[in-house]
């Protein structure tokens, strides 16, 4: 990992070199450190404060590829204010960047398991950098599953990249809410695609990144057919302002989002999840 | 002792009479401190009486050590347009050296808190670490309690326990003074003092104790944890969000709360932009906004969110309670709640 800069606030600058849209309102930025000695390195499920000077920080989850940390990517659904004006970004131009923060998707610990990724939305931003992993180890692991749920066909993220996923050895299973006649793939709930999925529990470790009820149920649905809660991983979304667990906006009973997740153990999570507004 | 300190290039502050209330500010002589005056606590009520009990007579106001370690609005990054990018640089934190007259027990404990919040961590806060080591803390051992007042209860006081360079006890006819640190003996060393006798060293024992015993305010230290954590759906909650305003006052006042945000602020040009972070409170709705909205949305589920902070969840996060048993937040409520009493209707369960 990278060492922590003494100052937590200090700022990276990077040059935007690509701005991609994926579905509406959803769009991906590639950056490039301008220190080319920046020494940025990150591992899947970790987060970064984007700065833009003037306008403000948003924490949002790297989407690259860990193996290639100098190409960083991030998709961003444009939503408060600091998102909304990076829509009018263009290649050459700078963001800050500070991090990367967070805890990490366990896929050193869970070699030799089959792994199941539940992604809803944009939940699979976080988990793509999980993807680009398991590919390139593919023979690590067991049998891996991607089950991916969104509102309607169009809000599919990543769609161009399935067919090489699958080439890689992993099931690919996009569902939505609803479609018209030209979908023909599942219709309804990543839930639903989960209770059918043919599991061994024990040997199976389960990754879920979307809507906060979602992932409720998506974890139930995975312990209640037999995977330890302990191996069942959930990215918790709350308000990020330092994230260096300073200033307290993320605090969710004993923990701080920022740096004692966003990825947590089910388990350490389920009793408090569980509490409205909490 | 304040000529010394300014001697040796030490900002003095202490408590002095301003607006209506004992506040700690820039003192320059003996003359400035509230002789004689005392103040009068209860839930939502702060008054000050004259009293003949001498220059320490009144125990905490609003302020506490925190604006002096984490100040209220700070620079963390300033940038500068350069060409087509942007430098960055963080500012160099200040370094006063400052002395604080007239500490209490309390906020020393709130100090010891701080600085496992602030230098604890795998990050620790440089203008924090900064101001923090310029302090110097004479403390005073309180001789009375008012109403508001449970740091018995907290393990916190009334006696100075440790924490301060020197240590003043008030007598009637003077100060009896113990030494904390090597630097608070340099200190007593150039001033004019004589040995303590027994008699006087058992009159000041005696001080702190006068104080605790006047404590009627308490909170189960050992059971508080469980009694908020084990009750998050308990129906006090809905009960106090009816009285609490979500006014963000109790976390202004309270010595240990640390939530800051930062915010940006641009000259016209937008060629010069300052982070500068500010006090922030879990009472605000911006406090837990996400792009879903609110995460605490209702007063209900913000007043849950810093009891169960300072009292429950904070002992996971630091290995220490919060609450240091002031009662700031019971005076300085405008309609005075009370938190003991919060924490006692939850005791035995819900109803």
């Amino acid at each position: 990992m990278t060492p922590l800069p003494v100052n937590p606030w200090h700022v990276h600058m990077t040059t935007v070199q690509a701005v991609l849209p994926e579905t509406p309102g959803v769009t991906t930025y590639d950056l490039t450190f301008d220190d080319p000695n920046a020494g940025y390195a990150f591992r899947p499920g970790q987060f970064n404060m984007l700065y833009l000077p003037g306008i403000g920080e948003a924490a949002i989850s790297v989407s690259s590829d860990p193996g290639e940390a100098a190409k960083l990517r991030h998709t961003v659904r444009a939503l408060g204010n600091v998102t909304r004006a990076m829509t009018r970004l263009h290649p050459g131009d700078k963001l800050g960047v500070r991090g990367p923060f967070g805890t990490v998707w366990p896929v050193d610990d869970c070699r030799g398991r089959d792994v199941v990724i539940a992604a809803g939305g944009l939940g699979l931003a976080p988990l793509r950098p999980v993807l680009y992993h398991l590919s390139r180890h593919r023979a690590d692991y067991g049998r891996v599953t991607l089950l991916y749920g969104t509102r309607s066909p169009v809000d599919l993220l990543y769609t161009n990249e399935y067919e090489a996923w699958r080439a890689a050895g992993i099931d690919v299973q996009p569902t939505v809410d609803s479609a018209g006649g030209d979908w023909h793939g599942s219709i309804g709930f990543v839930t639903a695609l989960l209770a059918r999925l043919p599991l061994e529990p024990t040997r199976t470790v389960v990754f879920t990144c979307g809507p906060e009820v979602m992932m409720r149920f998506v974890a139930s649905e995975a312990v209640a057919r037999g995977v330890p809660a302990s191996q069942v991983f959930v990215s918790l979304e709350r308000n990020m302002n330092c994230a260096v667990g300073l200033c307290g906006h993320c605090q969710f009973g004993p923990e701080f989002v920022c740096k004692d997740g966003p990825v947590f153990p089910f388990d350490r999570v389920r009793r408090l999840l569980l509490v409205e507004n909490f | 002792m304040i000529d010394r300190l300014r001697e040796l290039g030490y900002e003095v502050v202490g408590p002095r009479v301003a607006d209506g209330a004992i506040t700690l500010g820039e003192i320059t002589s003996i003359a400035e401190l509230p002789l004689n005056v005392r103040d009068e606590q209860e839930p939502g009520k702060y008054r000050l009486t004259i009293s003949d009990g001498g220059y320490f007579d009144h125990v905490v106001g609003p302020h506490s050590l925190k604006p002096f370690v984490f100040p209220p609005r700070t620079t963390v990054l300033q940038v500068l347009k350069v060409r087509d990018s942007w430098e960055a640089r963080t500012p160099e934190p200040p370094r006063p050296k400052r002395a604080v007259l007239g500490v209490r027990s309390c906020d020393l404990h709130a100090l010891a808190i701080q600085d496992r919040v602030f230098l604890g961590g795998p990050h620790r806060d440089p203008e924090y670490a900064a101001r923090r080591e310029g302090l110097f803390l004479v403390a005073v051992n309180c001789g009375r309690s008012v109403p508001t007042c449970f740091c018995v209860s907290m393990n916190t006081g009334p006696a100075v326990t440790g924490g301060a360079d020197l240590v003043l006890t008030e007598l009637a006819d003077g100060f009896v003074v113990q030494v904390g640190t090597e630097r608070g003996s340099l200190v007593l060393a150039a001033l004019n003092c004589r040995e303590c006798s027994s008699t006087e060293i058992a009159d000041s024992n005696e001080v702190p104790r006068r104080a605790a015993a006047q404590q009627t305010r308490r909170i189960s230290l050992p059971t508080v944890h469980d009694t908020l954590m084990n009750n998050l759906n308990h129906p006090r909650w809905d009960d106090v969000a009816k009285r609490c305003l979500s006014c963000a006052n109790c976390t202004m006042v309270c010595p240990t709360c640390f939530c800051s945000t930062v915010n940006e602020v641009t000259d016209l040009a937008g060629e010069h932009t300052t982070r500068e972070r500010t006090w922030e409170s879990c009472f605000n709705e911006e406090h837990s906004w996400t792009g879903s909205g609110a995460v605490h949305p209702d007063t209900k589920s913000r007043y849950r969110q810093w009891l169960t902070h300072k009292l429950a969840t904070w002992v996971d996060q630091f290995g220490t309670s919060g609450c240091v048993g002031c009662g700031r937040c019971i005076t300085w409520c405008p309609v005075g709640i009370d938190l003991t009493a919060e924490v006692a209707a939850m005791e035995g369960g819900a109803p």
